[in-house]
């Protein structure tokens, strides 16, 4: 009995949010057509929807799509190796984790983006300084991920293995790594999100081309059902990068 | 040999020493990096910056800038509070509104909200507005949710003796509620200080006619690496300090049940 309400429950829930989403996009429709707000405010959703089709078979994104997947490669491999191995060599001594911890913590709570026009100065326009921003965004929840997860191994795991003869590699492999590994994961994966995100922000602030970037072209130019079809698009393609990440993730916290 | 022993150990004892050393020799190699290796035109060394934190300040219209930011920052966070306590309630206390709404939350904040930041410039003009408003769309989220854990965490048992012992709605909120409340609201407050900052930064970056992000830009564009980074660093020291207090409000209200 139990059961069934609690599957009512779940059935109503999903039912509200379903609701929601259609009398959002209704009331969207209604304003565009039937209240008059200005179509440069807010577009027809049924135009949006056809801007969306022809960007999609003109492939007209592959372009900018590229720039902004290759920025993001080279960021989060620049920040995820720095971070990982930085967090790594001052792990292995408390001593060093009591000296940086606090400062690196330190500069993270500073909102880095600050850094984006130093970087805009000191890269150009290009994609450089949108590698670099998202670089260093992302190397600190990954560095202090890393910390956290090889600092924190039980102590006595790791006397056990080595009075039982582990050598370096052994005790890496097979105590070290699987301890450290979940929160180094979740480092990753914010790490990951981050960039991400300073990308596509650092390419709508000041840039020459990636998605950011049409983004405001289009909104300067106020071609708006495309720029609302470019934004669900650059949603999409964000929300699918980081539930990949997040697979990843999973799968590997649990085998590691 | 007994004096570089005694060092040594002295180091060993406090690492905040060791600490300040790395950060003097940071400074040190970026001092000597900007005066002898980079083009002056794009950076400048920490102690011409601070040497000309005045020359920044005397800017015509810099303070006002600052000034205009705080202003934005200090909004948004309060309407982030306020519009994160109020939908946070409303979703927390009630398990159907949870289970229904929770979900659209999520969803909206895992959206790259960054995407909608011309829209907002669309909407709310290049004025204060649209960075008050950006702000708080950076802000709110993370102090709902924390919101809704705290309240989740609440023991049903303590909800359910105060009932039996005839407590009103309102004296339920009030004594058994609000101080469950008190450690998440406060973390909950943290991480949307981090996300006003951000989200008032970015949109001051992207566009601004009276705020910093007039400047920043000016600088950049008249390769002034001096004043720009007095300026950075200035907007980095309020960053710093309105995180700060947030962070040692939630460390003095945050745990008092812990124990």
């Amino acid at each position: 009995m139990a059961g069934g309400r609690e599957q009512r429950r779940k059935w109503a829930s999903r039912a509200v949010q379903a609701g929601f989403l259609v009398v959002l996009t209704l009331l969207w429709y209604l304003a565009t057509t039937r209240w008059g707000v200005s179509s440069l405010l807010l577009p027809n959703p049924v135009r949006v929807v056809q801007q969306l089709g022809d960007i999609l078979r003109s492939g007209e994104f592959v372009g900018d799509l590229k720039i902004t997947v290759a920025e993001l490669a080279a960021a989060f491999a620049v920040s995820s190796t720095a971070g990982v191995t930085f967090g790594y060599f001052l792990s292995r001594s408390p001593y060093l984790v009591r000296v940086f911890e606090p400062l690196l913590a330190g500069v993270y709570a500073i909102p880095i983006i600050l850094f984006l026009p130093l970087y805009v100065l000191f890269f150009g326009l290009g994609p450089a300084s949108k590698i670099a921003l998202g670089a260093t965004i992302s190397f600190f929840p990954i560095v202090l991920n890393t910390l956290a997860g090889f600092g924190n191994v039980e102590r006595t795991l790791v006397v056990a293995a080595r009075s039982m003869g582990a050598s370096d590699y052994h005790l890496f492999r097979y105590v070290l790594l699987p301890a450290a590994l979940p929160v180094m994961l979740t480092g990753l994966r914010m790490g990951f999100t981050v960039a991400l995100l300073s990308i596509i922000g650092s390419e709508t602030i000041a840039s020459l081309a990636g998605l950011g970037h049409r983004i405001v072209y289009l909104a300067e130019s106020m071609e708006m059902p495309r720029m609302f079809a470019y934004i669900a698009f650059v949603v999409v393609i964000a929300v699918f990068l980081n539930t990949v990440v997040s697979t990843f993730e999973g799968r590997f916290r649990r085998e590691p | 040999m007994t004096a570089a022993s005694t060092i040594r150990r002295a180091l060993l004892r406090h690492p905040g020493w060791v600490r300040i050393g790395v950060v003097v020799i940071l400074l040190c190699a970026w001092e000597l990096a900007a005066r002898f290796v980079v083009d002056p035109m794009f950076l400048s060394p920490p102690s011409r910056v601070l040497a000309s934190l005045d020359r920044v300040w005397g800017t015509p219209g810099v303070p006002a800038a600052l000034r205009v930011t705080f202003f934005e920052l200090a909004v948004a966070f309060a309407i982030s509070v306020a519009i994160g306590l109020v939908i946070g309630l409303a979703v927390g206390l009630q398990s159907f509104a949870r289970l229904s709404v929770m979900p659209i939350i999520l969803l909206l904040y895992g959206m790259p909200q960054i995407t909608i930041l011309p829209l907002f410039i669309l909407f709310f003009g290049i004025g204060p507005a649209s960075k008050i408003a950006f702000g708080v769309s950076h802000g709110v989220f993370p102090i709902v949710l924390a919101i809704v854990a705290g309240v989740q965490n609440i023991k049903p048992i303590l909800l359910t003796s105060a009932r039996s012992m005839g407590a009103s709605r309102w004296h339920i909120l009030r004594y058994v509620i609000f101080p469950h409340m008190i450690p998440s609201f406060f973390a909950g407050m943290r991480l949307g200080m981090t996300g006003v900052l951000l989200g008032v930064l970015l949109a001051e970056l992207y566009v601004s006619t009276a705020g910093i992000g007039h400047f920043t830009t000016q600088f950049t564009q008249n390769f002034d690496p001096t004043r720009l980074l007095g300026l950075i660093s200035i907007l980095a020291a309020m960053a710093i300090v309105l995180n700060e207090i947030v962070r040692r409000a939630e460390i003095r209200f945050g745990k008092w049940h812990s124990s």
